[in-house]
C-alpha cells in the first residue's frame, strides 16, 4: 500500500513538474511574497475575515478565559503579571520565536507560555497541540493581528535562523525532497487539488479545515516532514524552532493574521 | 469496508493524498456510503410521499470545495413569511456521505426571512438536495452538484 | 473547555429582520472514523440547537454527523421588542451548552 502510494505521489510530483525540474532553490523575492490567504477560495477567505464566523475565534475566547485563570502553586494567572493582554501582548507574536538566555536557545510562543507556567506560576506545562495551549497561544498571537512580522534581531539568534534555513533547503526523506523544492520553486502549482503556497507562517495557530481544529506551526511542519517521508522531530525540538525562526524571517513585514483559516 | 470500491480518479487522488502525509485513516477509509436510494428514503420520511415541486428554494454551496470537512452552505426560500404563508422547515440531503442527512431547520412565521446557513461535511463529490416544507403543506426543492477536492498533505489522527 | 460565540445585534428598530449567528466548540465526532489500530471512534455529536426569544422558540435545527466540527448556524428573526435570546445545544453523552444575548428594540 505504502509502495503504491509512493509511486502514485511520485507520478503526481512529475505531473506537477516538481521532480524532473532542475533544482533552483531560490528564495522568493520580497515583492512576490504572498500569504496562504491569497491562495484560498472566496468561501474560506470569508470564513477567516468575519470574526463572528471564524472558528479560530472560539480558541481566542477560551484563551482569554485561561489568561485570567489562576494556575499552579504560585496562585497566579497570566493577567496577574502581564495585566491586559490587549496591551502587553501586542506585537509579541510578531517577533517570536525569541532567545531565552537561561536556556541559551530560541523558544517559540508555546514554549514561552510553558516557561511562564513552570518558572512563575509553578504549574505543569500544558501539552502540545491540546486545546488549552493552542487557545492561550491563539489569544496571545491574536493581539498582534495586523502587525508586521518583525523577527527578533538578537545576535545570539542568528545561528539558529541560519540552521533553520539549512533545514529548509536540505533534501531529506524517502522522497529526497526539500521544503524549498515545493515552497520556493513550485508555489504557483498544485499538488492533487491543493495549492502549494509559499510557506509564510502569517496566521498561526491556524484553524485548519482539514484538522477541524486549531493547530500550531510545529504541527504543520511535522505534517510536511511526514509528507517528505523523513524522520520527524518531536514537538519542541530545537530543529522545529529553527525552522520557525527561518520561516518568520522569510515572512518579515507581512501582517499577522492569527487566527487564520486554511483549507 | 462494505465492498471493494472500483479504482476511480477519486480513489487515485485519495492514495496520492495519503502519500504526502501518512494515510489518513479517518478520511480515506469510508466505512459505508449512503446511496441515492437511502437519500430517497430519507426524503420520503420528511414528505410522507407528497409530491415535491422544483422551485422557490435556493441552495448556495461552492461548486468546488477546498476541504470537505467544512463546506459553507446557505439555503433560502422565497416566501412572504406571514402567519398564513410561511416556511415551516428546510431539510438538506446528500447521497454519498455515510448518512443521508445534512441538516433539518425549523422556522417560525416571524423569522422574517426564510434563510439558514451552516457548514457541513461532504465525503465526496456529489449531488445535494434541499427541500422546503411550506405552511400550506406543499414541498419545494432544488439541487446542486459539488466537487470535493482533498487536501494534499494529510496526516495521522492525533 | 467549551465556548460559544453568539452574534446578535445589540440594537434594532422594531420590525427589522435581524441575522443571528452562533458558533460553538464541539468535535462533532462522526462515529465513522477509526483509530490507527482500527477501533471505531464512538459518535459524539451535538444533535439539536434551539433559539428562544423570551421563552418562545424562534428557530431550531437538527445536527448530524455531517455537521462540521465547531458547528456554525445562522438564521433570521423579526425584531419586535426588547428582550433576551436563549441558545441551547444538546448532544450525545449528555452534552449541554447554553448561552444568551439581549437586544434592545427601539
Amino acid at each position: 500500500m505504502k509502495a503504491t502510494a509512493t509511486i502514485v505521489l511520485t507520478s503526481l510530483l512529475i505531473v506537477a513538474g516538481i521532480v524532473p525540474r532542475p533544482l533552483i532553490a531560490t528564495e522568493i523575492p520580497a515583492s512576490e511574497r504572498r500569504s496562504g490567504y491569497t491562495f484560498m477560495g472566496a468561501e474560506t477567505r470569508a470564513m477567516q475575515d468575519d470574526d463572528t464566523t471564524n472558528p479560530g475565534m472560539l480558541g481566542v475566547l477560551d484563551g482569554e478565559a485561561l489568561w485570567n485563570r489562576k494556575a499552579g502553586s504560585a496562585g497566579k494567572s497570566c493577567a496577574g503579571c502581564h495585566q491586559d493582554a490587549k496591551v502587553t501582548m501586542k506585537g509579541v507574536a510578531a517577533r517570536y520565536p525569541a532567545y531565552d538566555k537561561e536556556l541559551s536557545r530560541p523558544v517559540n510562543l508555546e514554549q514561552r507560555i510553558n516557561l511562564c507556567r513552570t518558572r512563575h506560576q509553578q504549574a505543569e506545562p500544558l501539552a502540545y497541540e491540546k486545546h488549552e495551549l493552542l487557545a492561550l497561544t491563539t489569544y496571545v498571537a491574536e493581539q498582534s493581528r495586523g502587525m508586521p512580522i518583525t523577527p527578533d534581531p538578537t545576535p545570539e539568534l542568528q545561528p539558529f535562523v541560519a540552521k533553520g534555513r539549512d533545514l529548509f533547503m536540505h533534501r531529506q526523506g524517502q522522497l529526497n525532497i526539500a521544503c524549498t523544492n515545493c515552497h520556493d520553486d513550485n508555489w504557483d502549482k498544485h499538488l492533487a487539488g491543493a495549492a502549494i503556497t509559499q510557506a509564510m507562517p502569517t496566521g498561526y495557530p491556524i484553524y485548519r479545515l482539514d484538522w477541524q481544529s486549531l493547530g500550531s506551526l510545529e504541527r504543520r511542519l511535522r505534517n510536511c516532514i511526514t509528507g517528505q517521508r523523513a524522520q520527524n522531530y518531536d514537538y519542541g525540538a530545537v530543529e522545529l524552532v529553527e525552522l520557525e525562526l527561518y520561516l518568520m524571517a522569510r515572512a518579515r513585514g507581512m501582517p499577522i493574521e492569527t487566527p487564520a483559516v486554511r483549507p | 469496508m462494505r465492498r471493494q470500491p472500483v479504482p476511480t480518479r477519486r480513489r487515485f487522488l485519495g492514495l496520492a493524498a495519503g502519500a504526502i502525509g501518512a494515510l489518513p485513516a479517518a478520511i480515506s477509509v469510508r466505512p459505508a456510503e449512503a446511496t441515492p436510494e437511502m437519500m430517497a428514503t430519507a426524503i420520503r420520511a420528511v414528505t410522507g410521499g407528497a409530491p415535491v415541486q422544483t422551485g422557490k428554494v435556493k441552495l448556495d454551496i461552492p461548486p468546488l470545495v477546498e476541504n470537505g470537512n467544512s463546506v459553507p452552505m446557505t439555503v433560502s426560500v422565497t416566501s412572504a413569511m406571514t402567519a398564513n404563508d410561511y416556511v415551516k422547515s428546510i431539510h438538506v440531503f446528500n447521497e454519498k456521505n455515510p448518512q443521508p442527512n445534512l441538516g433539518n431547520f425549523y422556522l417560525k412565521p416571524n423569522a422574517g426571512r426564510a434563510q439558514v446557513s451552516t457548514r457541513v461535511r461532504l465525503a465526496d463529490s456529489q449531488k445535494i438536495t434541499a427541500i422546503a416544507k411550506l405552511s400550506d403543506g406543499s414541498f419545494w426543492s432544488t439541487t446542486a452538484d459539488v466537487v470535493v477536492t482533498l487536501a494534499a498533505c494529510t496526516e495521522d489522527v492525533i | 473547555m467549551t465556548a460559544a460565540l453568539i452574534n446578535v445585534p445589540k440594537k434594532a428598530k422594531a420590525g427589522d429582520i435581524i441575522e443571528i449567528k452562533a458558533l460553538t466548540s464541539h468535535v462533532m465526532e462522526t462515529g465513522y472514523r477509526h483509530t490507527a489500530t482500527g477501533e471505531v471512534i464512538p459518535r459524539d455529536i451535538i444533535t439539536s440547537f434551539t433559539c428562544r426569544f423570551e421563552g418562545d422558540e424562534v428557530f431550531r435545527a437538527d445536527f448530524f454527523p455531517a455537521t462540521a466540527a465547531n458547528p456554525f448556524i445562522s438564521f433570521f428573526t423579526n425584531a419586535s421588542k426588547s428582550g433576551k435570546f436563549d441558545f441551547e445545544w444538546i448532544g450525545d453523552n449528555g452534552f449541554s451548552q447554553t448561552a444568551s444575548a439581549s437586544i434592545t428594540v427601539e
